[in-house]
């Protein structure tokens, strides 16, 4: 028995799965994560995984959790160690009174236990080498014995994983068949040899609800469907490069046409990031919608073009799947590190709009707008996502798509327009609101060309270096921009229970840690009034939530504050009331981390001068 | 203002063309060049192919990257819309407008450092793909815009304007593009009209990735013997004063041989270079040939020009794509969007 009491949770715990890259385990693991979704019970699972394709050292963590806290928590309950190579730092990991469940087919020495654990051994190995031969076999299905033992272990339905296993292997009989019958072997070794359920259990609840579960990559993919983009150029980079692969396979099955068979898209795989960019911009000035997905790396190299598509106007959409930098940094590791670089992307006086979505469903929703918010501002949109929301499955609200809508194409002078004599000057401001119109190529025989170049020029289109001119110029961009705050996705505010002088701001995948935080830190008596930010250029309402409070702490993923720094340099506020609270290991942000970080400056705030405390 | 219109008036008794389009339709804003420059003379012969197939002006899109050569497409086809990209990117953005719209004949004019330094990866990239366009590259062997360092296509042991001497071996565009499988490759001389014009219509009737290299002497960098040096200090590679450049300028070099036969060019400079036109019995279909009878006559020091090679039934990328024969840029939401009831399902199936 161990020193400590075993832990006692239902539907409410940490299990995280300690495996070798390459070894097959993926798959099983997810599916213990879809078997409690389907027990009714939400999940949380987080892919920790390395940078090289066999041999190091991966996990994947389940947060179980009725409550719906979908951020990581921290801490681990229960840790799958299949791994040698990580055992120590593996066994160190489980919360006192844990549980670690091991492959016992070699016994291990009491030392590499602790005292304060349970230890669950099931000789997989064993059980595996002797029911098949085949060495890759014998690999896989061990996979699947263990997810029969836990399930066993947990008190989980079986027939709900068979369920799983039959959608997954439907008409692959014999597949399907000798999955099911590993799936039994390690739960009936389970049953027989173990005590079965142990202190942390599995029960059928209600609180999924009509939820999907998906990856932030997939569902921003099928939003450029839905959006309309009809050509997509990338490069491979890891965490983005299931963009462009979930964008081919949602082309490949809604988009080719039924009679023909040809596709209603082209997608390339450019040479590099600057061609790729290079294409997103070559037809988008010819009408089409365009977009690229890469991480930091890429966006460094699009810069220049980045500042084409700034000061010739041009649409583009480029989808950021952040990782940590700088440099090669962690390349599978997550942060939230490109705010500065892109919302300045390129030399020169330059700003994007940036849209921060803070889960899958929102990924899809900013993608899909992202689009027409290129064509309505004619310039590049980055969507910001991150490795945490784009390569982990998440639970979410349905997708949800409104059939009445058309696309927003912008100010397009059409022939007939030109025809009418509608005065055309490619960088006339008409209308007052910085937006000039543009003509595709081919328009009209003899009206409406116009050169396009990332040199200077005046309100119709022709070169020149003329300081008024180009100052002219540069003015009515800076009046598009004032533009775009209030054509892009406006923060969303939630207030505290009781009035505070205290606020917080945060974005992004930070978001459902930060839920969980503000109930945590509810319980420690400190009351925060919570704003969201969902898109650069901040909406007014930001510069109103400063004002409207005495501190706000700006909770973001990355060393240097950046979402900070801009709130700082676009609102010029005072930098002191403004306070950074950071997380850049490269590991998603938990409510655990927020609410001990605010809550201790809290404190610090209720004891301290005012001068102190904000040193 | 710094740039310069051309007088609206059209002379009633010039030749019309079966469009009824007159040569002044096809032509563009005037140069802004050094009077001289080969590259002019590529604009004058490509305005004449464009007449001579009777094009209709505001169907092509004319694309570039930066450099003088890039500068050139605002002197031709005033009527269509152009683009002057980035340095060395102007295949990739040619890609694009080509996936977005495919009824549009699409012009990429670029230079020797554009293409064979910073461009070399989209060039080689935008050529194995069979992008339907006509890539022409102005060769001067140097940079004329940053005024005269050497271009990657400049000859090993040639000196600079500035006395320096070239140590690095040079690329040859028209051998890469044979390589790499473009289907339509030529290589002429600037002042050789008669050559040129006939090749940049046949490549724009090509359907893939038609490469036309043309050998384009550059008189601000490549007339050491007759300039001096306050030519450099005046002329400061803007189209704000760079109409000096008259001041100094020379007339462009033409020349006209017959197939078959050899013409020792001589440059601004003064130095030579021996053009081969190919014999009037060469087979173009014959792609390992052609690379042999490039390589077998760099050899000897000549430079080969003519149609080295073409394959007439070559696909573009549209149909390596498969992709619908409606432009891209002209589908809207009915048939681009698969709408919520297909959302549904897939809803469905992610729980
Ligand atoms: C990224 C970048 N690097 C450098 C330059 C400077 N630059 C402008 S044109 C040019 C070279 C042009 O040479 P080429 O393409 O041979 O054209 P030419 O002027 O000789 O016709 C260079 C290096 C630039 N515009 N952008
Ligand atoms: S510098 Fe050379 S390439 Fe440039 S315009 Fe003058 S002659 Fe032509």
């Amino acid at each position: 028995m161990p020193d400590k009491k075993p832990i006692s949770s239902v539907n409410d715990f940490v299990v995280r799965f300690a495996n070798v890259n390459g070894s097959g385990s993926a798959s099983a693991n997810e599916m213990f994560a879809r078997a409690i979704l389907r027990h009714g019970v939400p999940v949380s699972p987080r892919n920790i995984f390395p940078s090289n394709i066999q041999g190091l050292p991966t996990w994947y963590e389940v947060r179980v959790t009725e409550a719906g806290h979908l951020g990581a928590r921290g801490g681990v309950d229960m840790m799958v160690a299949m791994n040698p190579q990580t055992w120590d730092k593996d066994i160190a990991g489980i919360e006192p009174g844990g549980y670690l469940f091991y492959d016992s087919t070699k016994p291990m020495p009491s030392t590499k236990f602790r005292d304060d654990i349970t230890v669950i051994g099931v000789p997989l190995t064993a059980i595996t080498n002797s029911t098949y031969t085949d060495p890759r076999q014998r690999q896989l299905f061990k996979n699947i014995i263990y997810l029969g033992s836990l399930s066993a272990l947990l008190d989980m339905d079986p027939k709900l994983i068979e369920q799983l296993i039959g959608e997954q292997y439907k008409g692959k009989e014999k597949l399907l068949s000798s999955n099911v019958h590993a799936l039994h072997l390690g739960r009936d070794w389970a049953l027989q040899n173990l005590k079965c359920p142990i202190g942390l259990r599995v029960k059928k609840s209600d609180k999924v609800g009509d939820r999907i579960f998906i990856e932030g990559n997939s569902a921003a993919a099928l939003g450029a469907v839905y959006g309309g983009a009809t050509v997509c150029a990338w490069y491979p980079i890891t965490p983005s490069s299931s963009v462009a692969e979930a964008f081919t396979a949602h082309c490949k099955k809604y988009r080719h046409d039924p009679a023909t068979g040809q596709a209603k898209y082209a997608i390339v795989q450019g040479e590099d990031e600057l061609a790729s960019i290079g294409i997103v911009i070559g037809a988008s000035w010819n009408g089409a919608r365009a977009f690229t997905a890469t991480s930091g790396p890429g966006v460094s190299l699009m810069t220049e073009f980045i500042g084409l598509s700034y000061f010739a106007e041009i649409p583009a959409v480029i989808m950021n799947i952040q990782r940590a930098g700088p440099s090669t940094g962690m390349p599978t590791r997550t942060q939230q590190c490109d705010i500065i670089a892109c919302a300045y992307a390129s030399h020169g006086d330059t700003k994007h709009v940036l849209l921060f979505p803070e889960d899958p469903a929102e990924a899809f929703e900013f993608a899909a707008a992202a689009f027409d918010l290129a064509e309505r501002l004619q310039t590049t949109i980055f969507l910001m996502l991150d490795l945490d929301i784009g390569m982990n499955h998440r639970l979410c609200r349905p997708l949800k798509w409104d059939d009445s809508k058309q696309y927003d194409r912008g100010k397009v002078m059409t022939a007939e327009m030109l025809d009418e004599g509608r005065d055309f000057g490619r960088y006339l401001d008409v209308d007052g609101d910085g937006i000039p119109y543009r003509t595709y190529p081919g328009t009209h025989p003899t009206k409406g060309a116009y050169f396009t170049r990332g040199t200077s020029r005046d309100r119709y289109a022709r070169y020149s270096e003329e300081g008024s001119v180009y100052a002219d110029n540069m003015q009515r961009l800076v009046r598009k921009f004032e533009t775009a705050q209030d054509l892009v996705p406006r923060p969303l505010q939630a207030n505290a229970a009781k009035p505070t002088k205290y606020g917080v701001i945060y974005f992004g995948s930070t978001s459902p840690a930060m839920d969980e935080a503000i109930g945590l830190l509810e319980t420690r008596g400190h009351q925060l009034d919570r704003l969201r930010i969902r898109a650069f250029p901040f909406h007014s309402s930001v510069a109103s939530f400063l004002a409207e409070h005495d501190f706000v702490y700006v909770v973001e993923q990355n060393r240097d504050s950046q979402l900070r720094q801009l709130i700082v340099n676009e609102n010029g506020i005072d930098p002191v009331r403004l306070v950074p609270i950071v997380h850049y290991d490269g590991t998603p942000i938990t409510a655990r981390y927020i609410a001990k970080a605010i809550g201790d400056h809290q404190d610090h705030l209720k004891v301290t001068p005012l001068r102190k405390a904000v040193s | 203002m710094t740039y310069i219109a051309k007088p609206k008036f059209h002379h009633p008794g010039l030749k019309k063309n079966e469009l009824g389009y007159t040569h002044r339709d096809y032509e563009g804003k005037i140069s802004t060049l050094c009077a001289g420059c080969g590259h002019d003379s590529i604009t004058a012969s490509i305005i004449e192919a464009c007449y001579e197939l009777s094009i209709e002006p505001h169907r092509v899109a004319k694309i570039s990257g930066i450099g003088c050569s890039s500068k050139t497409p605002d002197y031709f086809l005033g009527n269509s819309h152009g683009f002057n990209s980035v340095h060395g990117r102007m295949p990739s953005v040619l890609t694009g407008a080509n996936l977005a719209n495919r009824d549009l004949i699409y012009l990429g004019v670029s230079g020797d450092g554009d293409s064979a330094s910073i461009g070399f990866g989209q060039f080689a990239h935008s050529i194995r793909r069979g992008v339907n366009m006509t890539y022409i590259v102005e060769n001067n062997g140097v940079y004329g815009l940053t005024k005269g360092q050497f271009s990657a296509t400049a000859d090993r042991g040639s000196k600079s304007k500035k006395g320096v001497t070239n140590t690095d071996n040079a690329i040859d565009l028209v051998a890469i593009a044979l390589q790499l499988g473009a289907t339509f490759v030529a290589r002429s001389f600037s002042g050789d009209k008669s050559q040129l014009v006939p090749l940049i219509a046949a490549a724009i009737g090509h359907k893939g990735a038609s490469f036309i290299d043309v050998i384009s002497p550059c008189i601000a960098f490549n007339n050491h013997a007759g300039s001096t040096k306050s030519f450099d200090y005046v002329r400061e590679h803007n189209d704000a004063v760079n109409r000096l450049d008259v001041l100094v300028g020379r007339d462009p070099i033409a020349v006209d041989y017959a197939p078959g036969t050899v013409q020792v060019v001589e440059q601004h400079d003064g130095s030579k270079i021996a053009l081969r036109k190919i014999d009037a019995d060469y087979d173009p279909h014959d792609r390992l040939g052609a690379q042999t009878f490039l390589q077998k006559h760099a050899a000897k020091g000549q430079i080969v020009t003519g149609l080295l090679y073409v394959d007439p039934d070559a696909e573009d990328l549209h149909a390596h794509l498969n992709t619908v024969e409606t432009p891209l840029n002209s589908l809207e939401a009915d048939t681009l969007c698969p709408g919520s009831a297909a959302l549904d399902k897939f809803n469905a199936s992610l729980r």
